[in-house]
């Protein structure tokens, strides 16, 4: 894409005396910011915390799963880290880690000076920490905090769990009208805000999968609070969605949390398609290959992933002819995935190929995330998933796509863009550090749970039969190593954060190309007040 | 496009797609009944009919002889004995019969029981017409109670050609709590 700024310099120094803004200084700054650069500063930030939180959940998981029996938690506690690693790594860092690139980058990338919508770009962002702060406090309370897994499946979360329900409830009620908000923001910004001349066929893909994640988001985000909702009812106003004895059906329960959390997973996915077809070009130093077909595939993806939801329950005794439609919708999924796979390969092929860290990273995703694919496309054959059906071959897949795939993509994210934000480079030699113990760790976490899944071992439970202890040994060293070196990755941003290093050019990158890498390094504050040309 | 006018055009955006929230959101509660439509006119989850069938000229096929069990299960917290009187019946379809059911609540206080059925194979169940059936209805039984509940069905004679043997189940929940509730209201 080629596309200049008819008068860059009108952002350049000169601009703070040009606007003469009060910007408040200390908390207030970040309280009342409305700026998007500001804004998704706080959202990274926040996913970072949020991910180290919901990682320690995960060490006391891998603690306790170190040798058979009971050691370190009581199986209670020991669900509670389950169910709430797993809400807090969807809904607080993954998610708020791609709205926080959205904010950063997508006024940037269309050549908008800000987002459509920055009041409630603040409120949506800061509703967020209130509904940690509720979910995480549930844990301290008596009873303890929600134990029946991420999905709440009823009875469990309605006739089986504590009081403590309702705040869980009103914790999710909170993140997804974050959320929705996000998404609203992101629709607008794109819709209305573009510059002249960036036509839709010319936006960059992450801005293309952005807008299609968007409107997943608004689409299902509405039937989780649903969802929730008819729980809250169940469990403390006697209504009866999903008690039998009432008429209502547990069965439907997973339905109603299916409809939404299939899409969900997309949500989690397709931003990190959109980062890695921008960085992939960037340092093949070749065009995307097949632009338009990564449009239409992601297309395509969020569409099918409205008639895929019961794969997830194939062993409720659904018929034979629903079994074989969501086995074959499933595995139809695989044809665009595969086209963007294959589309980034082709991109590379006879590229003059640097690995640069974002890259490293690009690489890496699109193995291991393809991995993750592969056994999904296993998990989609109906007899096979009898087996495999809530065992760790299960956590292995769904590993392998959202740590390798949307985790990697959110860190090859930070690395591509990071110099832009700050201007220095960041320090390469840690940045690398952080790459290598990073790749052989998870492969050591999470390679092994395919072999003890296969072998029958089920997923959340605190203990497990003796043939296991070896491959559950090997599974938490990776674990632990995996945690640790994401402490490189804090080392790294503090220091990129007090500004240290390098100063890098406007473009930052050799083969860069697109709005962002055209204003100058760091970014400035404000940015794009006069639309540039895009030709 | 000067500063108002493209806040008029965001703001009517933002209400368009705050009208797809609030529809999702409505779809979401929207999808109950609908699930219950859906299983009905295929039945495929088992369930039978919640309204008393009518026995009115049925035309008896006594070509063929259906085996249907009856079995009954307790659901957790709830303390009443419950069993099939009748295990078994062979019926040829169109005909009238009749079976009974004994709960017993043997300890010391009311509760308020409902009985839910569920036919295996599932398409089975839309040819299971109730005339009458205690699962209707809510049973109340005082501390020490017994009773003997009576559950009158026809076969449908429409019933597919391939289906020879099918089963009941009754599972029985402890609904006193959420009677207790309805009744306060």
């Amino acid at each position: 894409m080629t596309a200049t700024t008819n008068d860059t310099h009108h952002d350049g120094p000169h601009d703070e005396e040009h606007h003469e803004h009060h910007i408040p200084t200390g908390i207030k700054r970040w309280l009342y910011t409305t700026n998007h650069k500001d804004i998704g500063t706080l959202y990274l930030w926040f996913a970072f915390i949020m991910f180290l939180t919901g990682g320690a959940m995960a060490m006391v998981i891998r603690a306790e799963l170190f040798q058979p029996g009971l050691q370190i938690v009581e199986p209670n506690f020991f669900n509670q880290m389950t169910t709430v690693h797993g809400l807090i790594m969807v809904f607080g860092a993954v998610m708020p880690a791609f709205t926080g690139l959205a904010n950063w980058l997508i006024p940037m990338m269309i050549g908008a000076p800000d987002m459509a919508l920055p009041r409630m770009n603040n409120w949506s962002f800061w509703i967020l920490p209130f509904a940690f702060a509720i979910l995480l406090s549930s844990l301290f309370m008596e009873g303890g905090g929600p134990a029946f897994g991420w999905t709440f499946y009823a009875p469990l979360s309605t006739t089986y769990s504590n009081d403590g329900t309702a705040l869980f409830v009103f914790a999710v009620h909170i993140m997804g009208a974050s959320s929705i908000m996000g998404a609203i923001n992101v629709i607008v910004t794109i819709w209305n805000m573009r510059a002249p001349g960036m036509t839709w066929m010319k936006m960059p893909l992450f801005v293309w999968t952005w807008l299609i994640t968007a409107f997943l988001l608004i689409a299902v985000m509405p039937v989780l609070a649903g969802a929730v909702t008819m729980v809250l009812t169940d469990k403390f106003f006697g209504t009866s969605f999903f008690d039998a004895a009432g008429g209502g059906d547990p069965v439907m329960f997973q339905h109603i949390f299916w409809f939404f959390g299939h899409p969900e997973v997309y949500i989690m996915i397709l931003p990190a398609f959109g980062i890695i077809s921008q960085i992939i070009p960037t340092f093949a130093r070749k065009r995307l290959f097949g632009y338009a077909s990564m449009v239409y595939a992601t297309a395509s993806i969020a569409l099918l992933s409205f008639i895929v939801w019961a794969h997830h329950m194939f062993t409720t005794g659904m018929p034979v002819a629903a079994e074989l439609f969501f086995m074959f919708a499933t595995m139809l999924i695989s044809v665009p995935t595969g086209v963007k796979v294959f589309n980034w390969v082709a991109t590379m092929w006879r590229g003059s190929m640097t690995f640069e860290v974002p890259m490293l990273f690009a690489l890496a995703f699109i193995v291991l995330f393809t991995i993750g694919g592969l056994s999904g496309l296993m998990l989609a054959i109906t007899p096979v998933d009898f087996q495999y059906h809530d065992t760790y071959f299960v956590v292995a897949h769904f590993h392998y796509v959202l740590v390798t795939g949307a985790i990697f993509s959110i860190m090859a994210a930070v690395y591509y863009w990071l110099p832009k934000w700050t201007g220095k480079m960041f320090d390469i030699g840690l940045a690398k550090w952080h790459f290598w113990c990073s790749l052989i760790s998870v492969n050591v976490l999470f390679f092994p749970m395919h072999f003890v899944g296969l072998a029958g071992m089920p997923r959340r439970i605190p203990d497990y039969a003796l043939q296991f202890a070896d491959f559950n040994k090997w599974i938490s060293i990776g674990g632990f190593a995996f945690g640790l070196s994401q402490l490189i990755f804090l080392a790294l941003l503090i220091k990129a954060c007090k500004k240290k290093g390098e100063p890098v050019s406007d473009q930052v990158w050799e083969g860069a190309e697109g709005l962002e890498w055209e204003i100058p390094s760091p970014a400035p504050y404000h940015t794009f007040e006069t639309p540039p040309e895009v030709k | 496009m000067d500063k108002q006018q493209a806040q008029r055009k965001n703001s009517k955006m933002v209400v368009k797609l705050m009208a797809i929230v609030l529809g999702m959101f409505g779809f979401g509660f929207a999808l109950v009944p609908l699930y219950d439509v859906l299983c009905d006119a295929l039945g495929i989850n088992g369930k039978t009919s919640e309204v008393a069938a009518v026995y009115e000229s049925v035309e008896v096929d006594t070509s063929r002889l259906i085996t249907v069990d009856f079995i009954t299960r307790i659901n957790t917290g709830m303390p009443w004995e419950f069993k099939a009187k009748t295990r078994q019946v062979k019926v040829h379809p169109g005909e009238m019969s009749q079976v009974n059911f004994y709960v017993r609540n043997p300890t010391k206080s009311l509760i308020v029981g409902q009985a839910v059925p569920s036919v295996s194979p599932g398409p089975a169940a839309l040819y299971m017409n109730k005339t009458e059936c205690f699962c209707f209805e809510q049973q109340t039984l005082q501390a020490g109670e017994e009773v003997l509940m009576p559950m009158k069905f026809y076969v449908d004679p429409q019933l597919p050609k391939n289906i020879t043997y099918f089963t009941v189940q009754y599972t029985l929940y402890n609904v006193t709590a959420s009677a207790e509730v309805v009744a306060m209201n």
